[in-house]
């Protein structure tokens, strides 16, 4: 075998992990499953004054929280009597890079510059390349990111195309990749090679620098109308977004504000097919990314994922590609706003969920991300096109993704689909025992960590295991 | 003949990473047919030309070397032209509102 063949740098990973985050993950075993999650976010040493206050010194953060007053008119307009909630917007899209991305980046690259290292990797085809290569162009620290970019025909997605453009422009090296989960040996590689930090999206820094962001929206909008909101749409993928937010708003006092993470629903679509790589107009906030994190964290480029979305929702929905496009266009054009459409994933569902709140109450959209050539549904949309995808307008419901995309023709047609929680809660555990080895045996702290993980009590949790090793055998 | 690129111009180089029969065991069957291919853009460290093998500097100061597939690429992403999908979503909004308001005022 090779020294850098796949199989030899894979059977690396745990030690080149190690090296590249400078956490010992082993530390925080109290189980066979469990880990002490809460130990090991606060090891890292910041609280939110000193992720504010790191935060401030690249100009991350403190971002306007936007009242949208003329969506929430529309959904006032298709709402019963006394009910629309006021829909207020945080304006992502104002940090540096351009989305919340930056806040974790900051955390991130702050880390690695404290603890020495001579650089940052990420493994990102998102508004996280740029908001890395961004905070790294200003600590001076060299700075490395892995896209996967293009299918086997040369064909690039315009969303990535634009994040290369960007990351070089902030003077990172781009390392464009064809399709396929592989891009994960590349970058263990490049990090054995290079020494570099491991700014992985699933770090306790990276999840913790989001944590200001709900602590912002609930301060804002306390400030402003002395109340905190009744719900929080936040677009969910890897589960950062929903844990770090969720955190923030706990830490403000914000307890009651219910949680809901919204995904584009591209059920169909294999992640990593490269056939299916161009038939997707969205790059991130879909169910691709969330449904497999929200019920296996642990997946991730880190050995425990310090984002575990689950713990902290409290509804989840998804809306189609089409619904995001029509609120993007309507986002523009009746609040004067042009922003990337996979951040206004969230808005299309809060538009929705507004309807069904009363006219009182407040339901806050926890991000926007800047638009631009590529990052924008009109070069979504020609590409689709190109790919042989039909685009009508009509009942988004009736879109296939990676067939066809249906834009609304009227604003009644947007809708949410529930994914049933206690569904994707089975799976986790599902997934959990598939996890354990033959001779491991669940104890005390496993079902109380797996309880923590679901929110459910551990007597619910004995009685879904006993289950699942009834059917498994 | 081809002529070749000087030292120090901003090119990209293409290599494959993986051939289709060193795919990981889990890709779909269409990922699996095909290489896993890598691009990257770097200063080139010694004349080269285009289809050659070549090195480059690259943004991080890495070494690398790789067939010359571009000379100064460029970004091809944009918009393309609009679509008409999208073009009437802002006047029926404004419309739907406007009667609204219409409607309230009588």
């Amino acid at each position: 075998m090779k020294a850098d063949s796949y199989q030899a740098i894979m059977a690396q990973r745990n030690e080149i992990m190690r090296q590249s985050v400078g956490i010992d993950y082993q530390k925080y075993a109290t189980g066979v499953l469990a880990f002490d999650y809460e130990g090991l976010m606060a090891d890292t040493g910041y609280d939110i004054d000193r992720i504010r206050e790191v935060q401030r010194r690249t100009a991350v953060g403190a971002t306007p929280l936007v009242e949208l007053p003329n969506l929430t008119r529309l959904a006032r307009l298709l709402a019963p009597s006394g009910h629309g909630a006021r829909i207020f917007v945080k304006d992502e899209a104002a940090n540096p890079s351009g989305s919340f991305k930056d806040r974790r980046a900051s955390l991130s690259v702050h880390e690695a510059r404290q603890r020495g290292y001579p650089g940052v990797i990420a493994a990102t085809s998102g508004n996280y390349g740029a908001a890395i290569a961004s905070q790294a162009a200003k600590a001076g620290l060299r700075c490395i990111i892995v896209q996967e970019a293009f299918d086997s025909q040369g064909i690039a997605q315009p969303e990535i195309a634009e994040k290369t453009r960007a990351c070089e422009a902030y003077g990172a090296e781009v390392i464009r990749l064809s399709v396929g989960p592989e891009l994960f040996y590349v970058f263990l590689k490049l990090l054995k090679e290079t020494g570099y930090f491991n700014a992985s999206l699933y770090t306790p820094y990276a999840v913790q620098g989001i944590e200001t962001l709900g602590y912002e929206l609930a301060q804002q909008l306390y400030e402003r109308e002395r109340v905190f909101p009744d719900a929080v749409v936040v677009t969910h993928a890897g589960g950062g977004n929903v844990t770090g937010t969720a955190r923030g708003l706990i830490e403000a006092g914000a307890i009651h504000s219910r949680i809901i993470a919204a995904s584009v629903d591209l059920s169909g679509l294999h992640m990593a097919s490269d056939h299916d790589f161009n038939r997707k107009s969205f790059t991130t906030g879909h169910t691709g990314f969330s449904l497999p994190f929200t019920t296996w964290p642990d997946r991730a480029d880190v050995p425990r994922n310090a984002a575990r979305a689950l713990r902290y929702i409290d509804r989840f929905v998804t809306v189609t590609q089409g619904e995001v496009f029509y609120i993007t266009q309507a986002l523009a054009e009746l609040e004067g706003l042009e922003r990337g459409p996979a951040g206004n994933t969230s808005l299309a569902a809060a538009f929705v969920i507004a309807q069904a709140l009363r006219e009182e109450q407040i339901v806050v959209v926890q991000e926007t991300e800047y638009t631009g050539a590529g990052k924008h549904p009109i070069a979504q949309l020609n590409l689709a096109r190109r790919m042989g995808i039909e685009i009508r307008r009509g009942d988004p419901k009736a879109g296939k993704p990676g067939q066809s995309i249906v834009i609304p023709e009227s604003p009644e047609q947007l809708a949410v689909a529930e994914v049933d929680l206690m569904r994707v809660r089975h799976s986790y555990l599902h997934n959990a025992l598939q996890s354990l080895q033959k001779q491991d045996t669940l104890t005390a702290a496993d079902y109380a960590f797996l309880a923590a993980e679901t929110r459910l009590d551990p007597t619910t949790v004995e009685e879904m295991i006993d289950e699942l090793i009834g059917q498994t055998g | 003949m081809t002529e070749k690129i000087g030292k120090g111009v901003w090119v990209e180089i293409h290599n494959i990473v993986l051939q289709p029969g060193e795919r990981a065991p889990q890709v779909p069957v269409d990922t699996a047919k095909v290489p896993l291919e890598m691009c990257v853009k770097g200063f080139l460290a010694e004349p080269a030309a285009v289809g050659e093998e070549a090195g480059i500097v690259t943004a991080a100061g890495r070494r690398l070397r790789g067939r010359l597939s571009a000379v100064n690429p460029a970004y091809q992403h944009g918009f393309g032209p609009p679509v008409p999908e999208l073009s009437m979503i802002g006047q029926e909004l404004r419309r739907l509102l406007a009667e609204r308001e219409l409607r309230d005022e009588s």
